[in-house]
């Protein structure tokens, strides 16, 4: 497995794009990745990960801005010649080559010949695990070995970068999870600086070194997967990443490190300004995870009236409605006998610790 | 005929159902076709003595197998030049916006929408020693004697290739709309330029398409009666003329009939031809 070759770096340098129509596909995004590293771009559907992921791969020319691979400027350059490895969503195996011909294929295109070129791909169908699959045509194999396949054709051309479009996102759960650790496990083999494009949260919190959330085409922040999920930037990461209680406020006071908000539910908590510098007597949002939530017998938190309690199995979820009228979950975890609560029980709130409130500033 | 429904499989009908067809296809397509067959085998034009006499004199005529095989080799022109106008379209189609998608398709198919006869005529008046393309030639100094392209073996070609172009065309489209455009990315970032991309991945998975255009094409510019003879003339013969002349002229039916099953025979060799390499190819209609 001498696949070693160190990661290319990868900058996105100010990259914006325009439809034909007029419209922002992507606007002023900056990415600067390591060799080696593996990056998600993580975003709802249209929020312009894909058009990005095109920009790089040479199919789309961005309007502004440059891509730089390695000490390289590539603007120039058709995706024939980039040396960009990609694995389609839907993997686009060549259906009428044979599994080694598809493998060999960037190697043909390259004037290697027949018998170099089967060794080659019978070296990388053994590295992904698919040895005895050489002659079979793609259309018998199942999806998580077409995924192998395609895996395999686009590492065969050692490209500087490789970019996964939703990878997992047509196999099965438990297959899900293998290809997950099948792939980095490639990576860690091959160095190869990989790009994931994927709207799956979970999956670019755990194949990522970084990641970088796009949201309308904007960069919202790019950064480890615990700061992305423990320090959002902004309040679309904090809603897109985990799931959040937002809930509506005025500033009291506010300093740089904390800020105390009045909540429109009825308490006044102490919370971190997330999006920068708070106003005093601005209308904020504030955002608190469900499990940063709990119950408190004193009158410090806000009140509400439970709703319903659907028990997860390891966690407790509580649906509460506040004096405001606005819906908030809370999940409890289950440690040994958790106080089951009747629908109509009247209950008071408050996050756990004042680090765990996200405060932004409110848009409208 | 109507199967009783012993298994309640909601999806199977009784065969009884086609009846109507079959019964239509029985009387008016066996049932000729048969009488045919049977009036081929009779040696004298009154049909009372059996034989092979009718084919025989054609397949030992020299006249009537030139007329045969510039009939076959009619068709190979016209559908050559089908296939290689007819492609650049149907490739165009698939990546043009919707605006000029439908565009192309009226284009392609304006041909269909006007009678046969009036298209012919239409390039009786391009093709003609007075024509529009003689007259452009010699205005513009480039020819001294009008050339001639009307009743000639080339202005047959090129006028059944615009009357049949339609079925080479849709066949094409439909080929080329089946192949999942991430193909042609793939290829593309695997280092392949456009040329190899054509040939290794559009081509080979457009076959179907190809074969079922090339089928349709060719057994239409073989019959097309009125084209052939009217811009063909009275110089160039070809099997459905002499068919016609034998039966209509002549009164000659069972010779008649002897050609129409010798044709019938050579189509069914040239497509079945088409079919098997469309079989030999791999990948085909690959999902």
């Amino acid at each position: 497995m001498a696949e070693a070759q160190g990661g290319r770096s990868l900058v996105v340098d100010a990259v914006t794009h325009r439809y034909p129509s007029g419209a922002l596909a992507v606007e002023n995004i900056n990415l600067d990745v390591k060799g080696g590293e593996i990056i998600a771009l993580l975003g709802p559907s249209g929020c312009g990960k894909t058009t990005l992921l095109r920009i790089i791969a040479g199919f789309i020319a961005q309007t502004q801005g440059r891509i730089i691979i390695g000490d390289d400027i590539v603007d120039a350059l058709p995706p024939n010649r980039r040396a960009v490895g990609i694995v389609f969503q839907n993997y686009a195996l060549f259906p009428h080559l044979s599994i080694s011909e598809n493998v060999g294929y960037g190697l043909a295109a390259r004037g290697i010949d027949r018998a170099t070129r089967q060794r080659e791909a019978q070296r990388l169908l053994e590295l992904v695990q698919l040895p005895a699959m050489a002659e079979r045509l793609p259309r018998q194999l199942s999806g998580g070995q077409q995924q192998r396949v395609a895996l395999a054709r686009a590492l065969a051309i050692k490209p500087s970068i490789l970019l996964l479009d939703e990878p997992f996102a047509a196999l099965d759960k438990n297959l899900r999870l293998d290809m997950q650790i099948e792939i980095k496990r490639l990576q860690r083999v091959s160095g190869i600086t990989t790009l994931i494009v994927t709207h799956d949260q979970e999956e670019a919190l755990s194949m990522a070194d970084r990641v970088a959330v796009l949201g309308h085409g904007k960069l919202e922040q790019f950064g480890t997967p615990s700061d992305v999920y423990d320090r959002p930037q902004t309040l679309f990461v904090n809603t897109f990443v985990g799931s959040s209680n937002r809930m509506p406020g005025v500033v009291i006071s506010a300093d740089r490190t904390a800020a105390k908000v009045r909540l429109d539910a009825g308490a006044e908590i102490i919370a971190r300004p997330a999006g920068g510098v708070l106003t005093e007597g601005g209308r904020v949002t504030v955002c608190i995870r469900p499990e940063h939530l709990q119950f408190v017998g004193d009158e410090t938190g806000f009140a509400g009236v439970v709703g319903m309690s659907l028990p997860l199995g390891a966690t407790v979820v509580h649906e509460v409605t506040t004096a405001d009228g606005s819906g908030v979950k809370v999940s409890q975890a289950r440690i040994g006998e958790t106080r089951a609560l009747e629908s109509g029980a009247a209950v008071r709130l408050a996050p756990l610790a004042p680090s765990l409130a996200n405060a932004f500033p409110a848009t409208l | 005929m109507g199967t009783a429904p012993a298994s309640r499989d909601v999806t199977s009908y009784g065969m009884g159902l086609a009846a109507p067809l079959a019964l239509f296809f029985l009387f008016f397509f066996v049932a000729p076709l048969l009488q045919l067959l049977w009036l081929s085998l009779h040696n004298d034009t009154a049909g009372l003595h059996w034989g092979l006499g009718q084919y025989l004199h054609f397949l030992t005529d020299p006249f009537s197998l030139s007329v045969l095989g510039s009939t076959l080799l009619l068709g190979a022109e016209v559908t050559a030049v089908c296939l290689v106008l007819g492609f650049p379209i149907a490739w165009l189609y698939q990546r043009v916006g919707p605006k000029l998608q439908t565009v192309i398709i009226l284009i392609v198919l304006l041909p269909l929408l006007t009678s046969v006869v009036v298209r012919t005529f239409a390039w009786i008046v391009i093709l003609g020693r007075q024509g529009i393309i003689n007259a452009t030639l010699q205005s513009l100094g480039v020819i001294d004697t009008p050339l001639k392209l009307l009743y000639t073996q080339f202005g047959v070609v090129i006028a059944l290739a615009q009357v049949q172009m339609p079925l080479m065309t849709l066949p094409l489209i439909t080929a080329l709309g089946r192949i999942d455009p991430n193909l042609d990315d793939a290829s593309c970032s695997l280092g392949a330029g456009s040329w190899r991309t054509f040939f290794k991945v559009v081509l080979p998975l457009s076959l179907p398409g190809v074969i079922a255009g090339c089928t349709l094409t060719y057994a239409a510019a073989i019959t097309a009666f009125i084209t052939q003879s009217l811009i063909g003339g009275g110089q160039m013969l070809f099997m459905p003329m002499y068919l016609y002349q034998q039966a209509s002229t002549l009164q000659n039916w069972p010779f008649a009939s002897a050609i129409s099953i010798i044709f019938l025979l050579a189509v069914l060799a040239v497509v079945s031809v088409f079919t098997t390499l469309g079989r030999l190819s791999r990948g085909y209609g690959g999902a």
